[in-house]
């Protein structure tokens, strides 16, 4: 359970810590303004993450999944 | 009469007959009123969920705000999907003691964890105070639709008035099943309007995202970016912190909690949600190409980019098909706020200062319905502010209750009555005085630097109300203590 709460962490740093490096550059990337590019990526990736702890959490298993 | 607006008013009827339909002749108790009878599955809930997201806030205040402030807009696209991560532990145990307890709002529920009935009424009274800009600028969108939709027709002023009669009619007739059904069909139609939007226009006006993105770019230098004053980096950060841990604060949210036949529900909708937010991309996408196709909007006007560029590009049918869904993103959150604002007014606030009985309650939650439409009507031809800058305004307040609804899930919690009292009271009237004299950080403390000057002052209220709820409950711990030796 702890290591999933660390895992929960990542999207915040992803993001938080992305802004501060990212924020100012007005670049693109992939056609992109790069900030942009890279939250599109973190929800992804949230979304993957979310069901790495879904998958791991025992409270899942315990019952019906109606 | 235009094509647009008789397809948008067909679409408000239909709404309002699936609301009729939907509660099915079941007899309407409080209960059955606000949370559904705590019977609605996974399919149901992860709709309504989704729902509330995605209002005018996001479908004409996002594009707005893409259109004239440009890159701090992205940070809608990062605050729910961390509010989802946090869900995953947080919305289970309170659903859990919420029926535990048959508990039917927030207020219900902090006052129940505190043991406390004046902290109740605190609490409902920063939902309610918070509800009021988040109705405005529902009822915004609908004047800004209707009266966009009659090319002009139908001055702004009568648009807000019928868009406001539409939603109370709603909401009195169907409370939360008719939310829930037309949840349904909003969701369905928005998605395909915004992802139509999003992909067509960038792609028919500049030849792709690349071309548009660099057209941008050439016009308006770094607007794609976080600027170095203002909405700069410490803006984007502390707002996204700010609205991420707000995310289920707001009242109505509580609410729709409450619906779910299970807890599982909010594991698994942690999973889906965040990639749901992707449709928010879309939104923007159709804002950035406004840009440079029709200039000129600024400040509160922001908000009409998206219809402006439908109007320009579009036959009026299918600005109808636009404004129906636009129609329906403020209908059913407008109905839940709504319909929430009146309850946290009559059942939170008027009964326990009366002793009024159950009857009288029920009564009064559907008679406040149209009064607190008329308030937030007042506001709303106030005018002045932009959808998004409302939707702050009500997260600065609804972010106050955080720390108290997190700590009462621990084990032992370090926060005593009167501390969790004095840090939402110490939070709550941070953001009253700053919002009704516009200070931000940087007016109060120009000495600051711009990192300091630049955060959201909602995130300074809390910083005062973690630090007010701390010493207070050490405090109070520290006179008891002796007593208890």
């Amino acid at each position: 359970m702890i290591l999933t709460r660390i895992l929960a962490l990542v999207p915040f740093l992803g993001i938080l810590l992305g802004a501060i490096f990212l924020g100012n550059d007005s670049g693109l990337i992939i056609g992109l303004p790069v900030l942009f590019a890279w939250l599109i990526a973190w929800i992804i990736l949230t979304s993957i993450i979310m069901a790495i702890i879904y998958a791991c959490d025992p409270a899942n298993r315990t019952h019906d999944h109606r | 009469m235009s094509a647009a607006l008789i397809i948008i008013g067909l679409t408000a009827l239909g709404a309002l007959l699936l609301g009729l339909r939907a509660r099915g002749g079941r007899e309407m108790h409080l209960e059955q009123w606000v949370v559904g009878g705590r019977h609605f599955g996974t399919v149901l809930v992860f709709v309504l969920m989704a729902g509330e997201i995605y209002t005018t806030f996001t479908f004409l205040g996002g594009s707005g705000y893409a259109y004239g402030h440009g890159g701090p807009t992205y940070y809608i696209l990062a605050y729910g999907c961390l509010a989802y991560v946090i869900s995953y532990w947080l919305l289970p145990p309170i659903w859990r003691y919420a029926r535990e307890h048959r508990l039917l709002s927030q207020p219900d529920y902090l006052a129940a964890r505190y043991d406390s009935q004046s902290l109740g009424i605190l609490v409902a009274v920063v939902g309610l105070i918070a509800l009021i800009p988040y109705l405005v600028l529902q009822f915004k969108g609908l004047g800004i639709i209707v009266s966009t939709a009659s090319y002009g027709a139908i001055p702004s002023t009568a648009a807000v008035w019928i868009g406001a009669a539409v939603v109370t009619v709603y909401v009195i007739f169907s409370g939360v099943h008719g939310s829930a059904w037309t949840a349904v069909a909003k969701d369905t139609l928005i998605l395909a309007v915004a992802l139509f939007l999003g992909i067509y226009l960038p792609v028919r006006l500049y030849g792709g995202y690349g071309q548009m993105f660099s057209a941008i770019n050439q016009a308006k230098p770094g607007f794609l970016a976080l600027p170095a004053k203002g909405e700069s980096i410490a803006w984007f950060d502390s707002t996204v912190l700010l609205t991420a841990l707000g995310f289920f604060m707001w009242p109505h949210s509580f609410g729709s909690v409450f619906t779910a036949r299970s807890e599982h529900v909010f594991r698994r909708n942690a999973i889906l949600l965040p990639v749901y937010q992707l449709i928010l991309a879309f939104v923007f996408f159709t804002g950035f190409a406004a840009i440079l196709q029709v200039p000129g909007l600024k400040g509160p006007d922001i908000d009409l980019a998206l219809f402006r560029l439908s109007i320009k590009e579009f036959a009026p049918w299918f600005v109808g098909v636009i404004g129906a869904a636009g129609v329906l993103t403020a209908l059913v959150p407008g109905s839940m706020i709504m319909m929430t604002a009146a309850t946290l007014a009559a059942q939170n606030i008027y009964r326990p200062l009366s002793g009024a009985d159950s009857v009288r309650i029920a009564f009064l939650s559907k008679a406040l319905v149209p009064v607190v439409a008329l308030i937030a009507v007042y506001f709303t031809l106030q005018g002045g502010h932009t959808i998004v800058a409302l939707l702050l305004m009500g997260y600065s307040f609804v972010t106050q209750l955080f720390p108290a609804v997190v700590m009462s899930l621990t084990r032992r919690n370090p926060l005593t009555r009167a501390g969790a009292f004095a840090g939402i009271a110490v939070g709550l009237a941070t953001v009253v005085a700053t919002s009704l004299t516009h200070a931000n950080m940087a007016s109060l403390f120009p000495g600051l630097p711009e990192a300091l000057r630049d955060l959201n002052v909602g995130i300074v209220a809390l910083v005062l109300n973690i630090i007010a709820s701390a010493v207070v409950s050490l405090g109070e711990r520290a006179i008891a203590a002796p007593h208890r030796a």
